[in-house]
């Protein structure tokens, strides 16, 4: 059995698909999007977070530390990447849990076992397990037996996806998921580009692909100002969409602030301007208008 | 609402809540010209008579359903046979801060002149505490348990539906009947049981009295009323006060009045924890409901309104006054009447009907303090019923709460009702299971786990006073493993269990003989047959709980022993106790490394909550089982009220990371903020107690509003809380309240006055609970997902 890395688990998930769910954060992402609400989630190896509000300043980790990576500076605790060996003992003994390591390594059975605790809330709901990221199909031998695992057990899938991976690795797990949470960001590859790393091409070709094979997918729209939502993209979004072989159902995602906080963890500087405010009700529901007028069947 | 209601509803939310001495003078007048006349079950229904025949009758503007307990809304009365509040006392509850009764000069004359110096010395109270041994009153006054029944009566009891079928004058019928059937050459009790069915026959023609009075005042009000609406109103009253509760209601209005009757008999009585209740009000009152709708004499706008009127009257009468630990346990006006709605019948089918709706609006469009509800939530029952109560617990009252009514039949079948009674029961106080109409099933007083362990970790000794109040189980520092701690935590429970049972034994024999309920007793099955007193083992079934409060720390204490001296060897024990004593003053780290670093309840974590079942195992050997007095048993209940605060402040630091004198954790919920998985996980550790082996739990589960904002939301929590009745779990809560308004409230609270928050098996005015609990409470709604 293989494993993984992942960077967190969340129970009673309720925005990740049908019914109550448990949805699995894999770590690791192709794309960087400056919005990105789990910064955490994008480089593919552990990462050290440090919440200063916790901190009460006594110094265990620094005593503990074998590699002298740690100080401690004006800004509260600082950390030595380079100097860093990784051996956790630094996580192990803060008493405040101020200093956390994220993204760690778990085997198929492990998290079997704690996607199985929520089951009779599965059962109840028609829930089942969303697997997130970063980006799921990023770790494929992974994520293709986790996803078997759950079939052989009766519980539901479904793969939140950036859509931005080879195209014989999405042939290879499509058949094994029930449904995909496929994002859509922008329709202009040259801005798609600026705004996440990588242009869309491939992503618009694994989604026609999905939907014309038949399997269940929902679009994903996140409405972020000034990146995602001038209305020619929603425009374009909703030509599309109405263009695939299958309708699809686009939900709208609106940005929100909450993840500022988590930049200053671990230690990211966040690019977003200081106005940037989330969509309020009003503007979402000029932009799902928008989108409706193509055809399109949205939820906000 | 109404205009009428928004008027009625408007004056019985502004009224002052005050002490009335007038049925405290006219008990006192009664005893001082009758004492030794009778036997304790006629005195007792000689002097219901004399106060119901006496007492200032009360009708007010624009009502409908009449008569109050005191002489107006909120005027409270004093029951100085069983408590008689000495001058201190009656200045305290008039000058305190939160829950103030206040109390008039002529008032206090009275008090000061008649009632004190007649009740000084002849008090129930004061027999209980002279009586109780000495190692019942070091527990006592250490904190380690409380005792209900030193200022209010045993209650907690439900009425079911026979008297929508039965006047009084049926009941007497039964009871005469009863009486030509007694054995006198055989029965050597038949002498006894004379006395109590004669007190039956006194109370019920004193209630009957009581209406008639109404009538009478009625009609005089209607002689000289200008308005004719009002005059036909009043007219109506007059007649419907004729008609019940001597003869069976034939129509909604009556069958209202009826129950009025009813409570306001039993309350008046005597004191009973939990005022009274009609227990599933939606059943009972349907049959009228519908042959008034169909014979045109009701539309359900003019039902709803009658409803409306009945309803605001629960809300004028707060609960009888407390003073000191009583008061601490339970300081809320609040008297827990609360009323069931669906479930399932007698004969097992949806209990569900139109009525269990209407009054779900009602509970919703008049949000009072009083009367408090409940749905009874059966695999029987529509997802439509449990969503429209959601849709009125999204509104933040903490209201309606969530039973599950098939675990509910289940645990009181295991405690041996037959399925027929276990059907027509519910819950009613906080979160108390019963036999409805036939079964006492009396609380009896909080235990105090934490404080238990804390005495196990003092070989028997109290550290807050240095005190020996435990028996002597060994120094812990020589514990290998938690079974050493087990051991020595289920001596000590089993030390102090025993000193509380052998306290009640005796306070119910001082019930049972010198404080007979008559009128109550015709209105339990099956008092009349036995010819017993309701507080003597006259109902059907005789049940005490004793309340366990704490489990979520006792668990997190525990498995910071196990994890951090017992596995890791760090902290030893001899540190831990030290830090302990000090209340972690040097060792600040280690406090926040217990807190952090240790399995707790509430994270479906099977260490902890192995601890925790380990923990409960224990309670239900020690507990259920045992014989009361009275032919029943008792049960394990797992509720705090607000003792889990009071249980709290005489606890010292606990190794959780807990600082001496933080409130404890409430219910079954897991200690405050240590749950960081989510519902979901609170709901699978809850749910490896055995919930069937309880007569109740209390679990809450904090949302913020915009959980419930959108109807997938709501659909959600609906199967949440499906899953856990799955599960067997047996109550859920919800407060819904964001922290922001509550910190707003605690900073502005006159702009906040009407903020209901969940506390714990009822809701409050956030406003009217201590400092302490609000910021429990803000803390509690931080916690959320």
């Amino acid at each position: 059995m293989s494993s993984g890395t992942i960077f967190d688990i969340k129970r009673f998930a309720i925005h990740d698909g049908p019914g109550i769910r448990t949805t699995v954060f894999l770590k690791g992402c192709p794309l960087s999007c400056w919005w990105c609400h789990n910064p955490e989630s994008q480089a593919p190896g552990p990462e050290l977070s440090y919440n200063a509000a916790l901190c009460v300043g006594c110094g265990a980790c620094l005593l503990a530390c074998p590699s002298q990576a740690r100080s401690f500076g004006p800004e509260g605790m600082q950390w030595d990447r380079d100097a860093c060996v990784e051996c956790r003992r630094c996580e192990e003994v803060c008493p405040t849990q101020a200093v956390e390591w994220v993204g760690s390594k778990m085997g198929v059975d492990a998290l079997m076992q704690t996607i199985e605790r929520d089951v009779p809330f599965f059962d109840e709901s028609g829930g089942g397990v969303t697997f997130s990221g970063g980006e799921p199909l990023a770790q494929p031998a992974f994520l293709g037996e986790l996803l078997d695992e759950c079939r052989r057990r009766g519980i539901h899938t479904a793969v939140d996806t950036c859509g931005a991976v080879a195209p014989a690795v999405l042939r290879v797990i499509a058949p094994r998921a029930d449904l995909f949470l496929f994002d859509l960001k922008h329709m202009d590859t040259h801005r798609h580009r600026q705004l996440t790393g990588v242009g869309n091409e491939r992503i618009l070709e694994n989604l026609e692909w999905l939907v014309a094979e038949g399997h269940r997918v929902e679009i994903r729209v996140p409405v972020v100002p000034g990146a995602t939502d001038e209305v020619e993209n929603l425009d374009a979004i909703g030509a599309f969409v109405s263009s695939l072989p299958r309708p699809v159902k686009v939900t709208l995602l609106p940005f929100h602030e909450t993840a500022r906080e988590k930049y200053r963890r671990f230690g990211m500087d966040t690019v977003w301007p200081e106005d940037l405010h989330p969509p309020g009700p009003t503007r979402l529901e000029e932009l799902a208008a928008r989108l409706r007028g193509h055809g399109v069947q949205v939820a906000v | 609402m109404n205009e009428r209601t928004r008027r009625l509803r408007q004056a019985s939310y502004q009224a002052e809540v005050t002490l009335s001495s007038e049925r405290a003078a006219l008990i006192t007048e009664f005893h001082r010209e009758n004492l030794g006349r009778w036997s304790p079950p006629m005195m007792r229904a000689k002097a219901l008579e004399y106060v119901l025949h006496r007492q200032s009758l009360y009708i007010g503007e624009g009502e409908l359903i009449v008569g109050e307990r005191g002489p107006r809304p909120k005027a409270t009365p004093t029951y100085p046979e069983v408590t008689c509040h000495s001058e201190e006392d009656l200045r305290i509850l008039d000058r305190r801060e939160k829950t103030p009764y206040r109390v008039s000069e002529e008032d206090m004359e009275v008090f000061r002149k008649e009632v004190i110096p007649f009740w000084r010395g002849r008090t129930l109270r004061e027999r209980i505490f002279q009586g109780v041994s000495e190692e019942w009153k070091a527990a006592y006054e250490a904190g380690v348990f409380t005792e209900f029944m030193e200022q209010r009566a045993p209650g907690h009891t439900t009425l079911d539906g026979k008297f929508y079928a039965k006047g009084l004058e049926d009941f007497k019928t039964q009871i005469t009947e009863r009486i030509d059937r007694l054995d006198f050459l055989h029965d050597p009790r038949a002498a006894a049981r004379l006395e109590e069915l004669r007190a039956m026959l006194v109370a019920c023609d004193a209630v009957i009295a009581f209406a008639e009075r109404h009538a009478d005042r009625a009609e005089e009000m209607a002689a000289t009323e200008e308005d004719a609406v009002r005059r036909d109103e009043l007219e109506r009253i007059a007649a419907v006060c004729r008609r019940v509760p001597r003869h069976a209601p034939r129509n909604l209005w009556e069958a209202l009045q009826m129950y009025w009757f009813m409570h306001l008999g039993t309350i008046i009585e005597l004191n009973g924890w939990d005022s009274m209740n009609p227990g599933h009000l939606d059943r009972h009152l349907a049959p009228f409901y519908r042959a008034d709708l169909e014979k045109g004499v009701l539309t359900r706008e003019s039902a709803r309104e009658l409803i409306e009127c009945f309803w605001i009257k629960f809300n004028n009468h707060p609960a009888p006054p407390k003073v000191g630990v009583t008061a601490q346990e339970s300081g809320t006006y609040n008297d827990f009447t609360n009323i069931n709605l669906g479930g399932v019948l007698p004969d097992g089918r949806d209990g569900v009907n139109e009525l269990s709706y209407l009054l779900l609006e009602v509970m919703d469009d008049l949000h009072l303090l009083q009367p408090q509800g409940n749905i009874q939530l059966s695999r029987k029952n529509d997802d439509r019923f449990l969503k429209a109560a959601l849709g009125v617990v999204r509104k933040g009252y903490g209201y309606p709460s969530v039973f599950n009514a098939d675990g509910v039949v289940e645990q009181l079948v295991r405690a041996g009702k037959s399925l027929q009674d276990a059907r027509e029961g519910g819950t009613s106080g906080c979160i108390e299971t019963g036999a409805f109409g036939k079964e006492a099933y009396i609380l009896t007083g909080y235990l105090n786990l934490p404080k238990i362990l804390e005495i196990a970790l003092n070989d028997g000794i109290d550290p807050r006073t240095g005190r020996q109040i435990g028996p002597a189980t060994g120094d812990p520092r020589e514990w290998e493993s938690l079974d050493d701690a087990m051991a020595a935590f289920t001596r000590q429970l089993r030390h102090f269990v025993d000193v509380k049972i052998e306290g009640n034994q005796f306070i119910e024999r001082l019930y049972a003989e010198n404080m007979p309920a008559p009128f109550l007793s015709v209105l339990i099955d099956d008092c009349i047959e036995k010819g017993r007193d309701y507080n003597d083992g006259g109902p059907r079934y005789n049940t005490s709980y004793i309340q366990c409060v704490g489990i979520g720390t006792i668990t997190d204490s525990l498995s910071a022993i196990e994890t951090h001296v017992f596995e890791k060897g760090e902290p030893s024990m001899d540190a831990l106790l030290d830090a302990l004593a000090t209340d972690f003053a040097e060792t600040e780290t280690l406090r926040l490394h217990l807190a952090n670093h240790t399995p707790r309840y509430g994270n479906d974590d099977e260490q902890a909550d192995g601890i925790m079942m380990r923990v409960f195992d224990t309670l239900v050997k020690t507990i259920d089982g045992r014989p009361n007095t009275k032919g029943g048993r008792y049960h394990v209940d797992m509720l705090p009220t607000t003792s889990h605060i009071y249980f709290g402040s005489v606890t010292g630091a606990t190794a959780d990371g807990r600082h001496k004198g933080a409130p404890l954790s409430e219910g079954i919920s897991p200690v405050q903020g240590a749950d960081r998985q989510g519902p979901t996980a609170v709901i699978r550790s809850a749910a490896r107690m055995d919930h069937l082996h309880t007569g109740g739990t209390l679990l809450n589960l904090k949302f913020m509003p915009s959980v419930l904002e959108d109807d997938e939301g709501l659909g959600k929590l609906a199967q949440l809380v499906r899953t856990y009745f799955r599960l067997d779990g047996h109550h859920v809560q919800f407060n819904v309240v964001g922290a922001e308004t509550l910190r707003e409230a605690q900073k502005h609270p006159e702009e906040h006055r009407d903020l209901i928050v969940r506390v714990a098996g009822y809701s409050d005015y956030f406003c009217d609970i201590g400092r302490e609990l609000q910021d429990e409470i803000i803390r509690r709604t931080e916690h959320e997902i």
